[in-house]
């Protein structure tokens, strides 16, 4: 699904991905941990296509194609999907009328048609539902004094709705206390298909209790350092990241 | 001013910049000479609301050929309720217009107002409205504006505090080289009145947005209630906005708020948008329409907010390609 391949990447005049390798085969969820300022954030904006990432060296690919040719909306359109560790409030835009609208431009960019208005409302509702949030929630101003739960069900919701290939989970535990997290992450669960993958970015091994990823990796200075199974998570949960070196 | 100065062909009575209040919206220095008035008017545009819109008066302004002065009054009865949608519509050319209205409140009466105005990008058109409240009368206006060479809508109220209240509420987008100017004055004459605004403005390519927000709270006009916001996005280099709002206060128990900011489009809700699909022009539009539909969402007529929702969108829609 996504194979990552020496990538290097600058922020303005500091390197902070540094020749980073990374395969997630279909179906699989990956977990990349790591100390602050490893470059996980930036990783996954990389990835997603946000400007003022700028990638100097390196390949990334999503099921062959060249994702970073690409821009936002067309990687987006492309089955790309990033749960924003600090998700936007957008004034005046019902969440439900967003949601269908950036359904409806990735379905035009795939030449397939729009939804129906009753199909999409189906939809919401179930969603909505299995999140258990409010729906009267979605018919409010996307985000807009949401509690952090609250905004991160919502990208789990937005997931859920775009139903994408790749899921980038950046950071979707902070700010959650327990009940929250396990919400959010019978969410994510639920989403788990042979025919998707997902990359669980995280700081705290805490999140990996609720999703089991299949391998872990670990971001350190801007390259992954070291991959395993799930017991990895478990090991630097107990022994912290200094082996690894301190962060760049 | 100007209607003085078409009545008389006096190019010297044009307000400008040595007129205090206009020195952002220049028509002595925009028009070398002045057009005649002729009685004749240019074809209604072609708007799409309604002419039949439930419970609301339309009235539609056709533009003059050249010159055009109207002065056009509204009664509201006490205790009557009247919604209003004013179209002043769009002609061709270098027209120069002046419209001024005079509203009259009589006790307990209200009146909700949405202002649309639509000018050639050559014209020169002012509207002035003032307006008479009696005790116990809600006055609440909506002005949308797509600007003109120079355009000015300018509104007083004499609010005379009591149970009165009082909602004037602007929206400009402005591309091109268009120029629009919201100046409002609202004058709390007596105790407890209330007034709230809220005007935001889009500005693109090499287009200004002028706002002038004025309160005064006379002597005796304790517990007055004003709170006014512009919020302005300037999303070229070469546009620009002016704002200027200010509070004249001479009650002492009173709370008066303004607020007053300029910025450009938010980066971070712009790639949060386009992340989950939105085309970039698409994912702005979004933001620019919702920016200014907050404003259109205080219109409490259902129809009237629809049709403000809808000039809205299609004037958002026009900054597409524009030098941003």
């Amino acid at each position: 699904m996504l194979k990552i391949d020496n990538l290097h990447v600058r922020v303005g005049e500091a390197e902070i991905l540094k020749g980073l390798s990374l395969s997630v085969p279909t179906g699989e969820v990956h977990a990349v941990m790591g100390p602050n300022g490893a470059g996980k954030s930036t990783l996954s904006y990389t990835l997603a296509g946000r400007s003022g990432y700028e990638v100097t060296d390196g390949t990334a690919q999503l099921l062959g194609d060249d994702l970073l040719a690409l821009n936002a909306s067309e990687r987006a359109a492309k089955g790309v999907f990033l749960s924003f560790q600090y998700p936007l409030e957008i004034p005046g835009v019902p969440a439900l009328t967003f949601v269908r609208a950036a359904l409806n431009a990735q379905r035009k960019a795939r030449g397939e048609g729009e939804i129906s208005a009753p199909e999409f409302l189906k939809k919401a509702k179930a969603e909505a539902a299995n999140l258990k949030m409010d729906f009267e929630m979605l018919r409010r101003g996307l985000n807009v004094g949401f509690s952090g739960g609250e905004k991160k069900r919502m990208e789990i919701f937005q997931m859920a709705m775009l139903a994408p290939r790749l899921a980038i989970l950046d950071e979707t535990d902070s700010g959650l206390d327990i009940d929250a997290l396990k919400i959010v992450s019978e969410g994510v669960n639920a989403l788990r298909a042979a025919d998707r993958s997902m990359l669980v970015i995280t700081h705290y091994q805490r999140l990996l209790d609720h999703i089991r990823p299949d391998r872990v990796h670990v971001l350190a200075a801007g390259r992954i350092v070291a991959s395993g199974g799930p017991e990895l998570a478990l090991e630097l949960e107990r022994d912290g990241y200094d082996k690894y070196g301190k962060a760049a | 001013m100007l209607a003085e100065a078409l009545r008389s062909g006096d190019r010297t009575k044009l307000p400008g910049r040595r007129h205090e209040g206009w020195r952002w919206t220049d028509l002595f220095g925009a028009l070398t000479t002045v057009p005649p008035l002729n009685p004749e008017r240019q074809a209604l545009g072609s708007w799409s609301v309604p002419i039949a819109l439930d419970g609301v008066v339309v009235r539609r302004f056709a533009a003059p050929i050249q010159g055009g002065v109207e002065h056009v009054t509204l009664e509201v009865p006490a205790g009557d309720h009247r919604v209003v949608l004013d179209l002043i519509e769009a002609g061709q050319g270098r027209y120069v217009r002046d419209l001024a209205f005079d509203f009259t409140l009589g006790v307990g009466a209200s009146l909700e107002r949405l202002v649309m105005i639509a000018d050639d990008a050559d014209a020169v058109s002012v509207a002035t409205t003032h307006v008479q409240m009696q005790a116990r009368c809600d006055f609440a206006q909506t002005v949308l504006a797509s600007g003109a060479r120079r355009q000015r809508v300018e509104t007083h109220v004499d609010h005379p505090g009591g149970a009165g209240r009082v909602r004037l509420d602007g929206a400009y987008l402005l591309a091109g080289a268009r120029h629009a100017d919201q100046t409002t004055v609202v004058r709390h004459l007596g105790r407890d009145g209330e007034s709230r605004q809220l005007v935001r403005g889009v500005v693109a390519g090499a287009a200004r947005g002028v706002f002038q927000g004025r309160i005064e709270v006379l002597q005796g006009a304790d517990g007055t209630d004003a709170r006014l916001a512009h919020n302005g996005l300037i999303l070229s280099d070469r546009a620009e906005i002016d704002s200027k709002p200010e509070l004249e206060i001479y009650a002492d128990d009173v709370a008066c708020a303004h607020g007053n900011t300029i910025g450009a489009l938010d980066e971070d809700a712009l790639f949060y948008a386009m992340s989950r699909g939105l085309p970039e022009a698409e994912a702005r539009r979004l933001l620019i329409t919702a920016f200014v539909g907050e404003v259109a969402e205080r219109i409490r007529h259902p129809g009237l907010r629809d049709q403000a929702l809808i000039f809205l969108a299609a004037q958002a829609e026009a900054f597409d390609g524009e030098g941003r």
